[in-house]
């Protein structure tokens, strides 16, 4: 088992080489002279001097990428051409929020979508399957940001009970925590809770059919029993790996959301980064965000092999 | 994700003997339309989709035709009107009216959708292809892909905008590229079992050639997979524009696409809601309908 597990960890280095090279490449196989685009358009030619400079632009491409991909190995990811901070402590001062909102919108969409598709798989082919699935599709083509302004209109505005955007750290109290952070969380979970429900009944129905399981119900088990212990333990494998896979779409979403609720987390960061063409900070959120997305999976994979002892590479 | 949403029904009811005839076999006997009919008539969730998405193309197509005022006009009087009966959906900031506006911008969201899913399909087909024939450039395209996959869609479309200027054009591209390793895979899987297959080895042997292989015996097993998979990228390309252009880094602000409407709705949310109301209804409906012709699509075509 440790070897699979070693194996696995050596594994995740190339990509994350890949990953650092190709956030690397996009700044230069994008058409036009990206210190140009960053100047921006009143920028003088002493602007774009500059800035050509200080991204290393003047010097050959295989010498740029050498030292990008050195200086991103020791955890250097440049300077912020905006505010002339370090970019990875831009992003240490926006990583709370960002990772309280994708940790509770994980929680909430776990929490409801399992037994959702549990009970879609069970009950196959009924009204409830069918008002299960109805809402997993409409939750995957839902607008996030839309989704957000419903909820803030009908909770916020109408009934007031809500605030209407912002943040509060946990500092300020788990209350004030909660209560800016739930509008945000339900928004950015109902994607990922359609994700996970879909998987969750799909992979329930795949161990239906087996016989281990009419096996179980022949021996007069009660169907729950069957459901909870046998099927579900089973059917579990996959749903932790869209659980994974999924990361990139809570990430995705919840750069919108922050926009929506004005959360100051990375996605807000990026957005920020974006209009001001700050592309450093753009490169390192990315590789960041992606590094993570990466590690999360690397986790995932490694608890499969310790689980389920038939996993070989 | 395999599982399909409504194969419950379908699985579900009865079958009449040859119900399952393929679409191929449907066309080839006469009185195709009854039998095209026929066919839809079993894929509920096509149908719903095929119609809500022709409406939607229809309102958006012929915006010219539904009552609609010019997009653009500004009419500072009638700044912020609720919807009523001269203005169905109300008005914007600019006294701008968001009914003709959001039909208006229906046209982008489609046509972008459209091309991201055409252009994705393309380049992933030739580059999928060539990465599963030819073993030598198979190892260093797979890393690439698996590169652009670990980074989160939205975050590699955004950094492609913060690299171009704002235009529809490079939105599709920004759209694009993160799309084209998920094709890649599919098609490079594909291929790798197919070329296994006694069809691709007798062909070998009566002399075709590698490109004539891959066009004639590989590239026609995929076009069910890959008509599936089109849908699908159409359909978060549709959203994901939506979201680059709330963002501020999508389409430029001077057209109305959905996006646009919504973010310069956002400062109104608490006095005029109706600027992000309709807009994003009609966004969610396009999606979704859209979604489900790929759910359709993928029941009647038996993709996985």
């Amino acid at each position: 088992m440790l070897p699979l597990i070693a194996r696995r960890i050596l594994a995740t280095i190339p990509v994350m080489g890949v990953v650092a090279l190709t956030v690397f490449g996009l700044l230069h196989l994008t058409p036009g002279d990206p210190a140009v685009i960053i100047a921006g358009d009143y920028a003088t030619t002493q602007d774009i001097e500059r800035i050509r400079a200080r991204l290393g632009l003047d010097r050959p491409l295989l010498a740029q990428a050498g030292l990008w991909l050195a200086s991103v190995a020791r955890g250097d990811l440049g300077v912020s051409i905006y505010s002339g901070l370090p970019v990875t402590r831009l992003i240490g001062q926006r990583v709370g929020p960002t990772a309280a909102l994708t940790a509770l919108a994980m929680l909430i969409s776990v929490t409801l979508a399992v037994p959702l598709g549990v009970l879609a798989a069970w009950r196959q082919g009924s009204w409830l399957d069918r008002a299960i699935m109805i809402f997993s599709v409409s939750g995957f083509s839902m607008p996030v940001f839309w989704l957000g302004f419903l909820l803030v209109w009908v909770f916020a505005i109408q009934a007031g009970v809500l605030p209407v955007q912002g943040y509060q750290p946990l500092e300020a109290g788990p209350w004030q925590f909660l209560r800016h952070l739930v509008l945000p969380a339900v928004t950015l979970s109902l994607v990922y809770m359609a994700l996970i429900a879909r998987m969750t009944r799909a992979s329930v129905l795949g161990v239906l059919r087996e016989d281990y399981i009419r096996t179980a119900f022949a021996k007069g088990l009660a169907p729950r029993r069957v459901l909870l212990a046998h099927a579900l333990k089973a059917a579990s494998l996959p749903v932790v790996t869209i659980i994974g896979v999924g990361f990139a779409l809570l990430i995705g979403g919840a750069v919108v959301t922050e926009s929506v609720f004005a959360i100051p987390g990375l996605g807000r960061l990026t957005v920020d980064a974006i209009v001001r063409r700050d592309y450093p900070v753009v490169q390192g959120v990315v590789l960041v965000v992606s590094g993570v997305y990466v590690l999360l999976n690397l986790v995932i994979d490694v608890v499969y092999v310790v689980l389920d002892p038939r996993i070989r590479y | 994700m395999s599982s399909s949403i409504h194969a419950s029904g379908t699985e579900g009811a009865a079958a009449p003997p040859g119900a399952d005839a393929l679409p191929a076999e449907a066309r080839a006997r006469p009185g195709r339309w009854r039998s095209g009919l026929r066919l839809l008539r079993r894929q509920p969730t096509l149908l719903a989709g095929l119609v809500a998405l022709l409406l939607i193309a229809l309102s958006g197509l012929g915006a010219d035709l539904w009552w609609t005022a010019d997009p653009q006009a500004l009419r500072p009087v009638a700044r912020l009107r609720p919807p009523a009966a001269e203005q169905w959906f109300g008005t914007d900031q600019y006294g701008r009216d968001v009914y003709s506006r959001t039909l208006y911008g229906g046209r982008i969201s489609l046509a972008v959708g459209a091309a991201v899913g055409v252009t994705s399909l393309c380049l992933g087909v030739a580059v999928g292809l060539v990465s599963g024939y030819y073993r030598r450039v198979d190892t260093l395209v797979m890393r690439v892909m698996d590169g652009l996959m670990a980074i989160p869609a939205i975050l590699l479309a955004l950094a492609l905008m913060a690299l171009m200027r704002a235009s529809v054009r490079n939105v599709i591209i920004a759209l694009v590229v993160p799309e084209i390793p998920r094709v890649v895979r599919l098609v490079r899987a594909s291929v790798l079992s197919l070329r296994e297959q006694t069809m691709v080895e007798g062909a070998r042997a009566i002399g075709a050639r590698t490109p004539r292989i891959l066009l004639r015996y590989i590239l026609p097993a995929l076009v069910a997979p890959l008509i599936v998979q089109g849908t699908y990228i159409c359909a978060s390309a549709i959203l994901f524009e939506a979201y680059l252009s709330f963002l501020g880094a999508g389409t430029p602000p001077i057209i109305p696409s959905w996006g646009n409407i919504m973010a310069e709705g956002r400062a109104y949310v608490q006095r005029a809601f109706w600027i992000i109301l309709f807009p994003g209804a009609f966004l969610a409906l396009t999606v979704l309908a859209v979604n489900l012709v790929g759910d359709g699509l993928r029941d009647l075509l038996k993709v996985r």
